[in-house]
């Protein structure tokens, strides 16, 4: 069975005096897919960008509590970022490819951890478009340029991109709310494929998507885990009065 | 008056001031090429003016030009992207960032005189550069600074965000990123700022006079073209300025036609660059 | 090991160092020491643009100041008789300072106006095609270097200006004929050279000013005219101060093309006599000048920058004003 990748307690964040994550604690599951529902603005994606550490990047974020990926503190002095940011991928809401080729976009990741070897490259970026399941449309085109791709295709190459630098967990922000509905099912069908050997997280605000895809399913609600646990359980039996409602449409 | 009749006369107005600004150009392009296109014949640009040989020609201001360009972008370019990059992806807003921001507006708005004075007294005098190319290059650069990094902060603006997060997200490093997203995206404009900064230098003058000097020879052949750099050397509007000051008016009409030529040709290259979108890859 | 009830928390982990064997707590100190020396070398180039001005300031005022020292203020600012060269020299400023100031005033007046509808044009009058025509006319009018401005105000304006000259004084004894090379020539000069930098900042400004002023102005049955010189120019004001501004910078800070058409003689500014403004004076004389005279020049040199940073501070201030 699937032991604890991520385990966070008594999490809280601030945005200068802005409390946004108030004593979050709660685990995530190796090799399985936990979604994190909730109203706009309830910290659900902020949490997602605590976890490799995003959050760094904006000015005025104060955080206590601990956040462990396998047992370590990665909040902890002496943590090397990007060391952290490689075990832990993550993926944007808008696709992001990078104004370069579908390959130099893929070989990316590698590079910047030190690959410099063209054939392990051409091995990795095929490896990676395959997993993402977009390399039979992109294997005659690696040397066009990313952004001349569909917004479907354009998120799975960013997952692609993610994976190239064999990670270990995929954090996933709304990955599908910009997309069309056969593309966002496509990328449904991936992440389920990739949960076999990823640990994936996802921020949806789509309660369809969490019961289709995730294992376990967290709600958040004004910077508070209201309920964290198995997707069935939660959505069959929930136990708190707050979850129910949400899930019956009564909040945003 | 009727309102019809007043709004007809202020369209007219307006008409008039564009015209004007129009014809303004028009009247100075044609005037300055019909009086320098004769001047032109294949002496003038090979050879140097020189009483003896009895030869009229700019070869040697020519070549001080580009020494003076390329110096001068040398200095400036890196330096000149460097702060922007600070200004736009290090500095956490605050009284650093103002200060320098103040500097650079500042800097913009002193006048080349001002900066030919300066030049002349720090780099000419107290580095003891004296009257020489390398004065001159290191004069512009200060001149041109806020030119690159003006141009090169709208640039980096202009990135995307999600490039940023993209290529952090995966573990990069604050300066691998922008070396090798930032930079390549915002080049097109960088490469604007440079055209920009070229266009200027080539036309200065004021900043110049006390600082490169007048020198109009050609440097010796071999080691000749190093050590030019500590010589004095006019560049072509200096040499158009001191034509018109010794009322050589043929000549000073044959260097306007080729700045103008220049100054066309620069600003069609800037149209040609902004206009394209640009993907790298 | 498993999350059997809601909520409560099993401990189990994996190997620390996960999949690929890397703890995030591994140091990659190279690529840390390549970071940390970037990082520092960007601080270092945006310390420059300090540096530059500070030195420059520095400098202006280290040799400006001597003169007024060994003259005394009054002496050199506020006297009019400027002979450095004669046996008994003096070095009064007065009137190349008045001469600036008002060879700015009036170049501002003429072109501000001219620049102003032009910008109008460009934003609210003309037809697509038409703008498309003047607008990179005007950049290029930006370009031409001030020589090229010289050589032509030199050759066309001040033949033209001496026939008016000769028309105006015309019987007159006591005029000084200057062959048109006047503070009048100056001004032309100067007003057409203003005309790019305060066109393209107005147009900036007009073009900020948001759709439903001018849609609501129209909707209340004003004319297209109406609108613009009512609505649409008053909300553009603070750019178009900064367009002025920019403008006049421009204006005291031009040296090379006055020089060519201004005459050269130390002059009470009227538009028909022979004039020096602050920056020609420095263009003429120190290629020559030596001891008290550079000295003074230096004077000039600061008087100039004193301006300058008047106009840039003011600029600050605008551009402050508008951004909070």
């Amino acid at each position: 069975m699937n032991c604890i990748k991520i385990e966070t307690t008594d999490l809280n964040l601030y945005y200068g005096n802005y409390h946004a994550l108030k004593a979050v604690t709660m685990d995530i599951r190796a090799d399985a897919v936990t979604a994190l529902i909730g109203p706009s603005g309830c910290g659900k994606s902020t949490f997602l960008k605590t976890i490799n550490r995003m959050n760094d990047l904006i000015q005025g974020v104060r955080i206590t509590g601990r956040v462990c990926l396998d047992g370590e503190e990665i909040y902890a002095p002496g943590v090397d970022v990007t060391t952290l940011r490689r075990r832990v991928g993550m993926v944007f809401q808008q696709p992001n490819p990078f104004p370069m080729s579908i390959y130099d976009n893929i070989a990316y990741g590698p590079r910047v951890h030190g690959e410099k070897n063209k054939n392990r490259l051409d091995e990795i970026v095929e490896r990676s478009l395959r997993r993402a399941a977009i390399w039979e449309e992109t294997k005659d085109r690696l040397k066009k340029p990313a952004p001349g791709l569909s917004g479907g295709q354009q998120q799975r190459l960013c997952i692609a991109r993610a994976l190239a630098v064999e990670p270990e967990v995929l954090l996933l922000d709304e990955p599908t709310s910009a997309l069309d509905p056969v593309s966002s099912l496509r990328i449904e069908e991936l992440l389920l494929q990739l949960k076999k050997s990823y640990t994936i997280v996802i921020v949806t605000h789509n309660m369809q998507q969490a019961v289709r895809i995730s294992d376990d399913t967290a709600f958040f609600l004004a910077g508070t885990v209201v309920e964290w646990g198995r997707t069935g359980q939660f959505f069959s039996r929930p136990r708190d009065r707050k979850t129910m409602d949400y899930i019956a449409g009564r909040y945003g | 008056m009727p309102r019809k009749i007043k709004d007809a006369v202020a369209y007219m107005v307006i008409y008039l001031a564009a015209f004007y600004s129009v014809l303004l150009l028009a009247g100075i392009i044609v005037y300055v090429f019909a009086k320098g296109f004769p001047v032109f014949d294949l002496p003038f640009f090979t050879t140097v003016s020189s009483v003896v040989k009895g030869t009229v020609g700019i070869a040697g201001n020519i070549l001080n030009t580009v020494y003076i360009v390329v110096l001068t972008l040398l200095a400036a370019v890196p330096a000149g992207v460097g702060a922007a990059v600070w200004l736009n992806e290090y500095a956490t807003p605050g009284r650093g960032v103002r200060l320098i921001e103040f500097a650079t507006e500042t800097l913009a708005g002193i006048p080349s005189i001002v900066f030919g004075l300066f030049g002349m007294m720090f780099f000419g005098t107290t580095l003891g550069f004296g009257y020489s190319i390398l004065t001159g290059s290191l004069t512009l650069s200060l001149m041109i600074l806020p030119l690159i990094t003006r141009n090169t902060q709208e640039a980096l603006r202009a990135v995307p965000d999600s490039y940023r997060n993209g290529a952090i997200g995966m573990g990069a490093g604050k300066w691998h990123m922008i070396r090798t997203i930032l930079l390549p995206s915002a080049m097109p404009g960088i490469v604007t700022g440079i055209l920009l900064a070229v266009g200027r230098i080539v036309g200065e003058s004021a900043a110049l006079l006390f600082t490169a000097g007048s020198g109009y020879l050609l440097p010796e052949a071999g080691s000749g073209f190093v050590s030019k750099i500590m010589e004095s050397g006019g560049t072509l509007t200096i040499q158009m300025y001191l034509s018109l000051a010794r009322a050589e008016y043929d000549t000073a009409f044959g260097i306007a036609a080729v700045l103008l030529c220049i100054v066309l040709a620069f600003n069609l290259l800037i149209k040609i660059l902004t206009r394209n979108k640009f993907f790298a890859g | 090991m498993d999350i059997g009830i809601h909520g409560v928390r099993q401990t189990a982990h994996n190997t620390p160092q996960g999949r690929l064997g890397l703890s995030v707590t591994e140091k990659r100190s190279h690529t840390q020491r390549i970071e940390t020396a970037a990082e520092a070398i960007f601080t270092l180039c945006a310390c420059c643009m300090v540096f530059a001005v500070g030195s420059i300031t520095l400098y202006m005022i280290a040799n400006g100041i001597p003169a007024i020292y060994k003259l005394g203020a009054r002496e050199i600012l506020f006297s009019s008789v400027w002979k450095p060269t004669a046996a008994d020299p003096s070095f009064g400023i007065l009137y190349v300072i008045l001469t600036s100031v008002a060879g700015t005033v009036l170049a501002i007046f003429l072109g501000v106006p001219v620049a102003l509808l032009t910008a109008v044009f460009l934003t609210e009058a003309a037809p697509r095609p038409l703008a498309a025509v003047v607008r990179p006319a005007i950049e290029l009018l930006a370009g031409i270097p001030s020589v090229v401005y010289g050589l032509l105000g030199m050759l066309v304006l001040n033949p033209l200006v001496y026939r008016l000259e000769q028309w105006v004084f015309r019987g007159s004894q006591t005029h000084q004929f200057t062959g048109g090379a006047n503070l009048l020539s100056a001004v032309l000069v100067l007003a057409i050279m203003i005309l790019p930098t305060v066109i393209s900042v107005s147009e900036t400004a007009l073009r900020a000013v948001p759709e439903q002023l001018r849609a609501s102005s129209m909707a209340l049955g004003a004319s297209r005219i109406q609108t613009i010189f009512q609505i649409i120019l008053p909300a553009a004001r603070p750019g178009i101060v900064t367009a002025v501004v920019l403008g006049v910078g421009r204006a005291v800070g031009e040296a090379m093309a006055v020089n060519l058409v201004s005459g050269g003689c130390v002059n009470v500014p009227l538009p028909f006599c022979s004039v020096r403004f602050l920056t020609t004076a420095i263009v003429s004389e120190m290629g020559y000048a030596e001891g008290l005279h550079r000295q003074a020049l230096f004077t000039i040199g600061l008087v100039l920058f004193g301006f300058i940073m008047l106009v840039n501070i003011l600029l600050h201030k605008i551009l402050r004003e508008e951004k909070g």
